[in-house]
């Protein structure tokens, strides 16, 4: 029985491959995880398009360190990026001011980029107006005689070389209370009064709508965010006609267009690809036609990539991890050794982990599918290991003794006594497995994580739960399916 | 027959076997006998194959045992041990024609030799079909004697086969047990810390202390004439119960 589970997950994976082969893309688009970002994106890609290439545009794939890494990998061709994160973050050990330097940098790298798109989109610090009001703070330096503020800022702000850490020294703030967050949930929360302060976009539509007050840099530490394009250098030489659509940009966004341009999303609820469309319509005389993707069809999508994720990850961790199981119960200090390892595995966090990966296997599906996998070993492992040690001796001498080989006691007598437990460990897997798959947006990979990301971005609960939702009450199929499983895979015997 | 030839186990510091020399003959029940930690159950599963001794050689027939042709003996070996070590995982039935389905035995004269042995063994057939959870003890015990003698085996090694039962249910089956061993007229190895049991079915004990033969003969000789003090008082240690109610009458 056990045999004939194993084949039916072995089926199941190949069916499972055979779309995974993509098809072949002229211009791979990146956008990070905000709203302006893949409003850029979905531009680019307009025009692109235009110039009659096969595009794909990888919305919000992540943080500005993924997309980096994926552009240098190759895994995507251009993204919009600003000068200020490429001096002060990206390079920032390389003390880069000018345009020039930078452009230097990008070439030696074997990357290249635009002008100026036209807009500055500079970060800087905002508290709710009725702070300001009440304690009389218009500038960042201001807030040097209030140490008993809350801030909350974006993670990405909180680490980065240009973000608090030099902010703090630059004005000598003396705050203690200082918490990381999602940068859409912080608006939330200076809303709401949970935080007194909060890094902002200089762009970002939610500004204006919940009237935030921008304190003044007096002491001039932020440098210039000019928004620009970066992209593989070898479009210089080969596709020159790309390179021109790219430079058409130049100089067309200004900052009201794109404050606007946002606004339209997050606050209007247009979608970005419409609001692109829009825009290059207006600027370029480029009409777009955008097909409005129903909620169910996004569904029947987001449901097919979550599937495939873990379908995949955890077929393949079933088939290694049952027979690891095996050699960690037969061997006992070689299974120390891989009982150490898969546990030690669980221990990396997720993003580190998707990270790590790009260089090796690229953005989208197959880095999440790796990481998924790695993370369903231990319950599996343990569990095998676990029911296979737990026989009574006087059974596995039995066994010996009525003059069974080796395999043979294994086959017939330990992996269906042990049964029960293996499929235990398979399911606590495939549940977490689930769960864990939504983080797999976070790198491209789509899945039921992907209406979550947007939906926080556009601070949309609707949207929210239209992943969440799915996403649990497919833990529970799972768990319901496995129950199922266990009737046939376990012995009766055993259930006595 | 089995020749034992200067035979040693250790278990770190603990010694089961030391330079044992034995030689079991064939048609005859020989029954290894002493107390906890001399050494008999050690015995009979170096006899199996299924522990190999540190020194010394063990020979079936002429042939040596060793971890290369070990398991093609077990397969001419019945083995019954205390609580059946029966597969939970599958019926009485199934327990018993495991190793034949293996071998890929004839479905038909695996079933007919099933029946005929439940017969021989007095095993009720519905209990063919039930789990080892839902057999008494006494049926648990039969249905690993069918396993035993499934394959028709020469040899037939049981390690205290009646432990884990009643004393009624002892009773029967040991009788029983005794009328099917002289009528199947087969080599029988049994381990056992009973010596009334010993008595009931050797025609030949072996007496071990500390992993050494220290008496061997039939039964007669072990009360008549004991060849050290230790022989006499593990005799008189298990007789003194009966006795003493007996001296009281």
């Amino acid at each position: 029985m056990i045999v004939r589970v194993f084949l039916l997950f072995m089926a199941g994976l190949i069916i499972y491959v055979a779309p995974m082969s993509c098809i072949a893309q002229d211009i791979r688009i990146g956008s990070k995880v905000f709203t302006e970002s893949v409003i850029l994106g979905e531009i680019i890609a307009h025009l692109a398009r235009e110039t009659g290439a096969s595009v794909h545009h990888h919305r919000q794939l992540g943080g500005t360190r993924i997309l980096w890494d994926a552009l240098l990998a190759g895994e995507i061709d251009i993204y919009p990026e600003y000068t200020g994160t490429i001096s002060n973050e990206i390079l920032s050990g390389e003390g880069l001011v000018t345009e020039k330097e930078i452009r230097d940098a990008l070439g030696s790298r074997g990357l290249a980029m635009t002008g100026p798109l036209g807009f500055n989109n500079t970060y800087a610090i905002g508290i709710r107006q009725e702070t300001s009001d009440r304690l009389g703070i218009s500038t960042i330096s201001d807030l040097r005689k209030y140490p008993e503020l809350t801030f909350g800022f974006g993670n990405e702000f909180l680490e980065r070389g240009d973000g608090w850490p030099s902010l703090r020294t630059h004005y000598a703030l003396p705050h203690i209370q200082v918490t990381g967050l999602d940068h859409d949930l912080a608006y939330r929360g200076l809303v709401s009064g949970s935080i007194d302060a909060m890094d902002v976009y200089t762009t970002d539509a939610a500004i204006a709508f919940y009237g935030i007050q921008i304190l003044e840099d007096d002491l001039n530490h932020f440098p210039v965010y000019d928004a620009v394009l970066i992209y593989r250098g070898e479009w210089e030489e080969s596709k020159s006609n790309i390179v021109k659509f790219v430079n058409k940009l130049e100089g067309r966004i200004d900052e009201a267009t794109m404050a606007a341009m946002n606004a339209r999303v997050k606050l209007d609820g247009l979608s970005e690809t419409l609001v692109a469309a829009e825009f290059v319509a207006d600027q370029f005389n480029v009409v777009v036609t955008v097909r409005k993707t129903s909620w169910f069809a996004n569904f029947l999508v987001n449901t097919y990539e979550h599937l495939k994720l873990v379908g995949i990850s955890l077929t393949a961790a079933l088939v290694i991890s049952v027979p690891l199981g095996v050699i960690a119960a037969r061997w006992r200090k070689l299974g120390q050794v891989i009982l150490t390892v898969v546990g030690l595995i669980q221990t990396i966090p997720s993003l580190a982990l998707f990270v790590f990966m790009i260089p090796l296997v690229g953005i989208g599906g197959p880095p999440a599918i790796l990481a998924l996998f790695l993370y369903s070993l231990l319950p599996i492992v343990r569990n095998t290991h676990a029911g296979l040690t737990g026989i009574p001796p006087d059974i596995v001498e039995a066994a010996q003794a009525i003059g069974l080989p080796r395999l043979a006691q294994l086959r017939l007598i330990e992996i269906p006594m042990a049964g029960g437990m293996i499929l235990a460990g398979i399911k606590t897997s495939a549940v977490i497995n689930v769960g864990t798959a939504t983080l797999g947006a976070l790198i491209g990979a789509g899945g039921y994580g992907q209406p979550i990301l947007t939906g926080i971005r556009l601070d949309d609960v609707g949207l929210i739960l239209s992943g969440a939702v799915p996403a649990a009450v497919l833990a529970l199929l799972v768990q319901g399916l496995f129950e199922v499983v266990e009737r046939f895979v376990v012995p009766k015997g055993l259930r006595l | 027959m089995f020749e034992l030839e200067k035979v040693s186990k250790r278990f770190n510091s603990l010694t089961a076997l030391d330079d044992v020399d034995l030689i079991i003959p064939n048609g005859r029940t020989t029954v290894f006998i002493g107390p906890s930690g001399c050494g008999k159950s050690t015995l009979i599963r170096v006899l199996m194959g299924l522990i190999e001794p540190d020194h010394g050689v063990v020979r079936y027939e002429g042939a040596p045992v060793n971890a290369g042709s070990a398991m093609q003996l077990r397969r001419r070996m019945g083995y019954v041990i205390q609580g059946g070590g029966l597969f939970p995982h599958l019926t009485a039935r199934g327990n018993a024609t495991l190793m034949a389905r293996y071998l890929g035995h004839p479905t038909e004269d695996i079933y007919h030799r099933v029946d005929e042995l439940a017969e021989l063994t007095h095993l009720p057939s519905d209990a063919l079909d039930r789990y080892p959870a839902q057999l008494s003890g006494g049926q648990r015990q039969r249905v690993a004697l069918v396993r035993a003698l499934m394959l028709e085996p020469d040899v037939l090694m049981l390690d205290e086969p009646f432990g884990a039962l009643d004393p009624i249910v002892r009773y029967q089956l040991q009788t029983h047990l005794r009328d099917i061993f002289r009528g199947l007229g087969k080599t029988v190895v049994m381990v056992t810390h009973d010596i009334g049991e010993a008595g009931f079915f050797g025609d030949d004990i072996v007496l071990l202390r500390e992993g050494r033969i220290v008496q061997r003969g039939p039964i007669r000789d072990f009360v008549d004439r004991p060849s050290e003090p230790f022989v006499e008082h593990f005799i008189s240690a298990q007789r003194t119960l009966i006795d003493s109610l007996e001296d009281g009458t």
